[in-house]
């Protein structure tokens, strides 16, 4: 394994998100074969568009801590560059700024000293709009509509950088990078291109390492995953000894979470892995080749944002009796019409009926696949209902679960005579706070592949490093 | 006749982005796996009419490969949105799995 850096570039990708955790001994294993990098993706939309919206992670603090902990020892150790990309979730600034806090936080405690490059992703309004106004900002099929008034309403919008931010800040010396929101593979196939591997082999390798021990046969937790990247191929392999990826669950890795499974769309192009060939070199490792790159005629970066839908009240509340469920249908649209004319008697013209929303989720009849739920027929002895008020501000909603409550609880059916309560409620209604919502699948079309990506520099740790020249 | 469901070793369905959701038929064994690509019973066509869709709107792929295979549709709703109710988009796959193979 120990040939030259020329011939063969070694990654090492600790877990599929810097948050969920892998198995120490399998890091240690992984540090071991001696990689030239560590790269971990630390983001996702998939937790949903709270997390731009509202700048929170979605994973914790303190597992943050305990992964990025083990990563920065690690590579420190090894003297090598430790990338981790889409910082706190949706790598907005204050999500960029809380990795740093605590890359900074673990490096006083363990004495480390490094040159830390931190990549923004969150754009600036006036430039969306310039580019906007110049025809530069296009849609990604199925894209929302998009104006000005999407730039205007959105929280924060990021840019999903591609290779060349992380491979400017490899060039200026950087030890470690954090970087804002940033393509999951772009974060691993930065280097191997800057050192002339072949762009197939780079990005299709990047994809494989990007969820770490995803792509293995038995998947028991999160965990690390290796590759070797050579001139015409990569052989993957998970250092923990208990873990096998075969030739199929190699080709089986490029379906998920993507929409096309033989063409990967990144900013600089497309990796077309229709002439992939996946063999087994081992009884737990596969070696690839044949995956091919298609420079694109324009470099676009994908743009993502979120905007506040408004403010959320949910009730939770189920139905035994036989009579109910068997007329739900007709009983929540009574309800419905019920609640709207006690809302219309409470504000008046203060609240027009298209400035809030109500939602009735039933569980046990449709409520995991709505409208397109194929079965029609219930055969829950019980329903779970629950109802969302979706307003301008959380008093409004907050007022709209206590009508939906009271309106619920009494509402009548024709088999009883007498007041009847209907809903059983096992907790007050909750306030759910700013509720938010996707706005943005457009690419956009810089001039040139950083200029929406700002490196600060940082020298964390650098009187330590004096102190220890003196 | 064989439901697709006792055919598969996984169907899956899951979010590719926020907007669109993408379903995963992966299949053991390759004899499987022709079994079911052969039989013309999952195609482009029976995914947009479980899905309310029409064909166009359906991408449909066959990965030899890797034995499996793949659809991907507009998301019903967007990820998170007001009347999204699956926000991982992982539990949308049961119509498929009833589907007859001979």
């Amino acid at each position: 394994m120990n040939t030259p850096l020329a011939d063969e570039l070694r990654i090492l990708s600790p877990t599929g998100v810097c948050g969920s955790g892998f198995i120490e001994s399998s890091f240690e294993r992984g540090l071991a074969l001696q990689p030239h990098v560590i790269g971990c993706d630390a983001g996702s939309t998939d937790p949903g568009p709270a997390y731009l919206g509202s700048g929170r992670t979605a994973f914790p603090r303190a597992a943050i801590r305990r992964d990025l902990r083990l990563m920065l020892l690690g590579a420190r150790r090894l003297g090598i560059p430790l990338i981790v990309g889409s910082a706190g979730t949706a790598g907005a600034d204050g999500q960029l700024q809380f990795m740093r806090e605590l890359v900074e936080e673990i490096a006083a405690e363990e004495k480390l000293s490094f040159r830390l490059a931190l990549i923004h992703a969150e754009q600036d309004k006036e430039y969306l709009r310039a580019k906007f106004r110049a025809g530069r900002i296009t849609p990604l099929p199925p894209a929302p509509p998009f104006d000005e008034g999407v730039i205007d309403r959105s929280e924060h919008i990021v840019g999903m950088m591609g290779a060349e931010p992380f491979q400017r800040a490899l060039e200026g010396g950087a030890e470690v990078i954090i970087a804002g929101r940033a393509s999951d593979t772009a974060i691993f196939a930065a280097l191997p291109i800057l050192r002339g591997f072949p762009e197939g082999i780079a990005w299709h390798a990047a994809k494989i390492l990007e969820c770490g021990a995803a792509a293995v046969v038995n998947r028991k937790t999160p965990d690390c995953m290796f590759a070797w990247l050579r001139k015409d191929h990569f052989v993957v392999e998970a250092p923990d000894p208990a873990l096998r990826c075969t030739p199929q669950s190699i080709a089986s890795h490029s379906l998920y979470e993507n929409a096309d499974p033989f063409r990967l769309i990144e900013c600089s192009g497309t990796l077309d892995l229709t002439q992939s060939r996946y063999e087994a070199l081992t009884d737990r490792s596969v070696k690839v080749s044949g995956s091919r790159f298609e420079p694109a005629d324009r470099y676009t970066v994908k743009l993502e944002g979120a905007e506040k839908a408004g403010y959320q009240s949910i009730l939770i509340g189920s139905i035994r009796d036989p009579y109910i469920i068997r007329q739900i249908d007709d009983w929540t649209t009574r309800l419905k019409d019920k609640i709207h004319a006690r809302v219309a008697m409470v504000y008046g013209d203060k609240l027009p009926r298209d400035q809030y929303t109500l939602v009735i989720r039933i569980y046990g009849k449709n409520g995991t696949m709505g409208p397109l739920e194929p079965v029609k027929e219930i055969r829950s002895h019980e329903l779970c209902l629950v109802f969302e008020a979706t307003a301008p501000t959380q008093e409004i909603a907050s007022t709209l679960a206590q009508i939906i409550r009271h309106q619920a609880l009494h509402l009548p059916i024709p088999e009883w005579s007498g007041l009847i309560t209907a809903l059983a409620c096992p907790y007050n209604h909750l306030d759910r706070g700013a509720v938010y919502r996707f706005n943005v699948n457009q690419v956009v079309a810089p001039d040139d592949p950083c200029e929406m990506f700002p490196t600060d520099w940082v020298d964390v740790g650098g009187a330590a490093r004096k102190r220890a020249a003196a | 006749m064989t439901a697709l469901a006792e055919l598969a070793r996984l169907i899956r369905s899951k979010n590719a982005g926020p907007f669109e959701l993408t379903f995963d038929i992966m299949f053991e064994t390759e004899e499987r796996y022709l079994r079911v690509k052969k039989s013309g019973a999952l195609s482009r066509e029976v995914v947009a009419a479980k899905y309310g869709l029409a064909p166009a709107d359906v991408k449909f792929f066959f990965c030899d490969n890797a034995y499996a295979i793949k659809a991907s549709i507009p998301r019903p709703a967007i990820q998170g949105d007001v009347l999204d109710s699956d926000g991982h988009g992982g539990q949308q796959y049961a119509p498929l799995m009833d589907i007859e193979v001979p």
